[in-house]
């Protein structure tokens, strides 16, 4: 009997066993690559308690970059808000020549790093830049200053709040403004009372993905911002300048802040896809 | 003045919507001012420099060993995460366990997590000391420091890319391929090979080549694993701002204008792949 049962038994086991290997290798390296990483984090930076977490955070310089960072943040993104809600616009809702080509260059910014961008941001303002000279005459201080790292953000970011609300403006098509505009709306009206209404979920996730993304940009404000300490210091690059003191301790009191703000774009990314479904 | 203007743009062409003027003098703009007026500078600073001399730079010692560096963990990083992101986009869409969804949050991390942070975490993690490191070390495998370093932060900063590009084509895969194929007696791995990859190869051509291009221009996360030693484990990104920092604007230039050239490159790869991939789709579907 058990010669009879064995085949048809057989089957079974081994198409449950491969997709538990797979599950498990899965899991496994995700833990390695991913969680193992983050969690790490929070076991460094509190590996000497609260008090030495707190007064490794409450350093004057390590406040003056949060300051800093969350300065450039709320200069940046209602910037990126404005011009997202606006390409968006023109590219769902008009014909016209050289679209194609409109959002590639919108998303040029992707594919460039940012170290790229420093450099380029350098090279146009810098002493011995193409604006140079007449940002000398004229005493006009942009690079190693809030304005460099400010531009530099803004040049990392711009594709953030237009690839959330492009699709869904697309999506849902222009019937709803049409009508508005029928019934004698403004262009105004239409758009508080009709377009926002209807992207304004998108347009929330797209401002947390480049409200995140300004944070902790790394590579293209370490070229813009000069590193003077307590002055253009922005968070990610305090951490830099503690890990290389050698204060890992600080290095990673300062690197749970932004670790919780991925946890929050997470949090949001989570929400957005379950009032998709 | 909205109502008496309206039949008459509507007459005059298709554009009803308002607002054409405006939102694409402030796109024009922002774009121009912020992204196209900086490249515009680079892209002079090369020409000045002329040919020659662009040579010359690109291929001194330490610029083709830091570029060769780049290549080389970037496929490296790409390599991994072709397997592991076909391997993932295969468990969270074919089977169902208890924490998949968790799974499927967890995997944009990267993408979440500042890179300094990232390069802070697994520099600590692989050090001698850290949780890996203690482990590997004795075993003399040494990840801080070395081309393992480079390639395991490129990895990290670029683990979503291909598993959120075969995932879609997975879940739209229908299963009557694989039905047949497994009726006709198909070993399970077969039709893997024989059905399910050639479907979502166009996709993970895609992946691989974001992931590609995202490890090139890495730069927060490696510097801080990597060590950074010239002709070792220096990559060309930082390289670049080496150069900026001893005012050779001329050799920062041509680095990152080469960077500049391999990024469009990939760009360019991966928007006719991905426009083939569509079709594809399109075709079976």
């Amino acid at each position: 009997m058990s010669v009879v049962a064995a085949p048809g038994a057989m089957a079974p086991r081994e198409s449950r066993l491969v997709p538990r290997l797979l599950i498990g290798a899965a899991v496994a390296l995700s833990m390695i690559f991913v969680v193992v990483p983050m969690a790490f984090i929070f076991s460094r930076a509190f590996a000497a308690g609260w008090q030495a977490f707190s007064q490794n955070i409450l350093s004057p310089d390590t406040l003056h970059a949060i300051y800093l960072t969350m300065l450039v943040a709320v200069i940046v993104v209602p910037l990126n808000i404005a011009f997202g809600i606006a390409a968006a616009w023109v590219v769902a809702r008009f014909s016209f020549p050289g679209r194609k080509t409109l959002l590639t260059l919108i998303e040029i910014p992707f594919s460039i790093s940012p170290i790229i961008a420093g450099i380029c941001y350098l090279l146009l303002y810098g002493r011995q830049g193409l604006l140079g000279p007449y940002l000398l005459a004229n005493d006009v201080q942009i690079l190693f200053a809030l304005p460099g790292i400010v531009l530099v953000t803004m040049f990392v970011t711009s594709p953030f709040v237009m690839r959330e609300v492009l699709p869904l403006m697309q999506a849902q098509g222009s019937e709803q403004e049409q009508a508005a505009l029928t019934l004698g709306a403004s262009g105004w009206q239409v758009f508080r009372r009709v377009t926002l209404p209807n992207i304004r979920w998108a347009l929330l996730y797209g401002a947390i993905l480049c409200g995140a993304r300004a944070i902790g940009e790394f590579g293209g404000v370490s070229v813009v911002s000069g590193n003077i300490r307590g002055q253009t210091n922005t968070l990610p690059l305090q951490i830099d300048l503690l890990f290389h003191d050698l204060n890992v301790a600080g290095s990673f009191a300062a690197a749970t802040t932004l670790t919780l703000l991925a946890l929050v774009v997470l949090i949001g990314k989570t929400i957005m896809e379950s009032r998709r479904a | 003045m909205t109502s008496a203007s309206l039949p008459a743009s509507a007459k005059r062409s298709k554009r009803v919507l308002p607002g054409f003027g405006l939102t694409m003098g402030v796109t024009l703009t922002y774009l121009g001012v912020i992204v196209l007026l900086p490249v515009i500078a680079l892209v002079l600073k090369g020409a000045e420099i002329g040919p020659a001399r662009f040579w010359a730079i690109a291929t001194a010692p330490r610029t083709l060993a830091a570029l060769q560096l780049t290549l080389t963990a970037a496929a490296m990083a790409t390599v991994f995460n072709a397997i592991y992101g076909v391997l993932m986009a295969w468990v969270l869409v074919r089977y169902n366990f208890p924490g998949r969804r968790l799974l499927d949050a967890l995997v944009d991390i990267p993408f979440a997590l500042p890179t300094a942070v990232a390069g802070l975490a697994l520099s600590a993690l692989f050090a001698a000391n850290g949780w890996y490191g203690a482990i590997l070390e004795p075993m003399g495998i040494q990840v801080v420091f070395t081309i393992w370093g480079v390639a395991a932060a490129m990895a990290f900063t670029s683990i979503p890319f291909v598993i959120r590009t075969v995932q879609p084509v997975l879940e739209d895969l229908d299963p009557q391929y694989e039905e047949a194929a497994r009726t006709l007696g198909a070993h399970p791995f077969t039709i893997f090979r024989r059905v399910v990859f050639p479907a979502i190869f166009p996709a993970l051509l895609v992946g691989i080549t974001l992931s590609f291009a995202r490890s090139l221009g890495e730069f927060g996360a490696v510097i801080f694993i990597a060590g950074n030693l010239p002709f070792k484990t220096e990559i060309a990104s930082l390289l670049a701002v080496i150069r900026l920092e001893e005012y050779d604007y001329n050799g920062a230039a041509v680095i990152a204008l080469t960077l500049l050239i391999i990024a469009l490159v990939l760009l360019a790869i991966s928007n006719i792949l991905q426009a083939r991939a569509l079709r594809y789709r399109g075709k079976t579907g």
